[in-house]
């Protein structure tokens, strides 16, 4: 049987997406599942990341496994000038399974060609991060019912917000009808607007924030950072446009949810939380059934 | 054309390859890019001659060595246009044509420098993703280097 990896969403099919997502369900409903009793799981953070990290060994355990690595190269061999090649090629001998974050873009491909175990990249720097994705999809799929035909807004940073590029490129399997709203500075790169077009998925791009709100099934939010811009005169005029606040939500449908990648910085209005339509903090729960569902299914232990 | 000309850019070598019509810029990357800077083979360049097609070229003339197609085709990363011919006892016996390759390893950079490539002793991998104005898909990070960027490995 060959290995199987996670390093970026297109490795994934369309039944694979919806097949984890169901997993997921599965987890969910039942959350102790002892599938990986006595095996271990490397989890190695090239680049600090506890939210991810924490999610990701909350997930192992509760399959059962046992953690081994490290949350940041500070006193490990990597600090001392060991290559990447070699770190990878001894750990991928004490584990059953990597899961890895590292700052370098590719790292985690490179790693799954030198790995006699499967790798899941848990983020490498702007380019994947699909777990993330997949529980975007998997936090949709729960609130809308089923992932075909959604009306997506997608609001802030699409220009260097890889979990935008990378949850574009997963709905473009499911009809989704998207609209964009970003400053000119940080709009979605043409090769996604003619990923698009390619798939003959309908778009809509806007400067602000505006009554197409009220069309959508989902609004998804991303931080638009100051270190963005080379103007900083521009990130002052911008960084209030894209700012939801709960006054915006008067005419939303009513299976509107609004989902963020998080950390949330000042991009959604702390008047939203109390509103029923703001799913981001359960979004982070659904995060470690989404990861227990890709860790079985790499590993063969569910179908 | 003169016939002195024409001696000069063919028919001076009596088996091998001439790859002729190379911009005169681009002469010392294919040199790199075929490897001929460690090939034990007789070999002339020329540079900067004229050319009605192109104003200035360079040529390249190799004995003794049949150039294969594969090498042939990284010319489309850096020459497009160039002609290669195939010498025989003097003459032309075979003109190949350069086609652009779907998949490229090495000779060429990763343009992002945040790139695995870029920073681990490993060789880069891209797809073509367009032959026309040749865009590289970094089979690592999955950013694209477009032509202009090009930056060939030393
Ligand atoms: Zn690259």
């Amino acid at each position: 049987m060959g290995k199987k990896n996670l390093i970026s969403i297109t490795d994934f099919s369309k039944e694979e997406i919806i097949h984890i997502t169901e997993l997921a369900a599965e987890f969910e409903a039942n959350p102790y599942q002892p599938l990986l009793e006595g095996r271990v799981i490397a989890s190695l953070f090239f680049e600090p990341s506890t939210r991810t990290r924490l999610s990701f060994e909350s997930a192992i355990n509760r399959l059962g496994a046992r953690v081994i690595g490290f949350s940041d190269t500070a006193n490990t061999s990597v600090s001392k000038g060991e290559t990447f090649h070699d770190t990878i090629t001894t750990i991928s001998n004490y584990c059953d399974m990597i899961v890895m974050r590292h700052s370098l873009e590719g790292a985690p491909r490179y790693a799954s060609e030198i790995s006699k175990v499967p790798v899941v990249n848990a983020g490498d720097g702007a380019n994947q991060h699909p777990s993330q994705t997949l529980l975007d999809l998997y936090s949709i799929k729960k609130t809308q019912g089923g992932l075909d035909g959604i009306n997506i807004m997608m609001i802030g940073d699409l220009k260097y917000g890889r979990t935008v590029h990378s949850l574009l490129q997963a709905l473009s399997h499911f009809n989704t009808k998207f609209t964009f709203v970003a400053p000119p500075e940080l709009q979605l790169p043409d090769e996604y607007k003619l990923f698009l077009k390619e798939k003959g998925l309908p778009f809509e791009e806007k400067r602000e924030i505006d009554e197409a709100i009220n069309q959508a099934d989902i609004v998804y939010m991303t931080r638009v950072q100051r270190e963005r811009f080379t103007d900083p005169m521009e990130y002052e005029r911008v960084k209030n446009v894209y700012v939801l606040r709960n006054s915006m939500l008067e005419g939303t449908k009513p299976n509107m949810r609004i989902l963020h990648p998080l950390p949330r910085v000042n991009e959604i209005a702390t008047d939203v939380d109390s509103n029923p339509k703001a799913y981001y903090f359960n979004q982070t729960e659904n995060g470690v059934y989404t990861r227990m569902a890709i860790i079985s299914y790499l590993l063969g232990v569910k179908k | 054309m003169t016939t002195t000309d024409k001696r000069m850019e063919v028919r001076a070598i009596e088996n091998g390859t001439v790859i002729d019509h190379i911009p005169s810029d681009s002469l010392f990357k294919i040199i790199k890019i075929l490897k001929l800077d460690t090939d034990t083979h007789r070999m002339t360049f020329g540079t900067n001659l004229e050319s009605k097609r192109m104003g200035s070229k360079a040529i390249i003339k190799i004995n003794d060595r049949y150039c294969q197609q594969e090498e042939i085709n990284r010319l489309a990363l850096i020459a497009p246009m160039a002609v290669v011919n195939i010498i025989k006892n003097y003459e032309v016996v075979e003109k190949r044509k350069i086609t652009v390759p779907e998949h490229i390893e090495g000779f060429v950079r990763c343009s992002n420098p945040k790139c695995i490539t870029n920073n681990e002793p490993m060789t880069t991998s891209f797809d073509v993703i367009n032959s026309d104005e040749i865009a590289l898909k970094c089979h690592y990070c999955e950013k694209i280097t477009y032509q202009k960027q090009m930056e060939l490995i030393k």
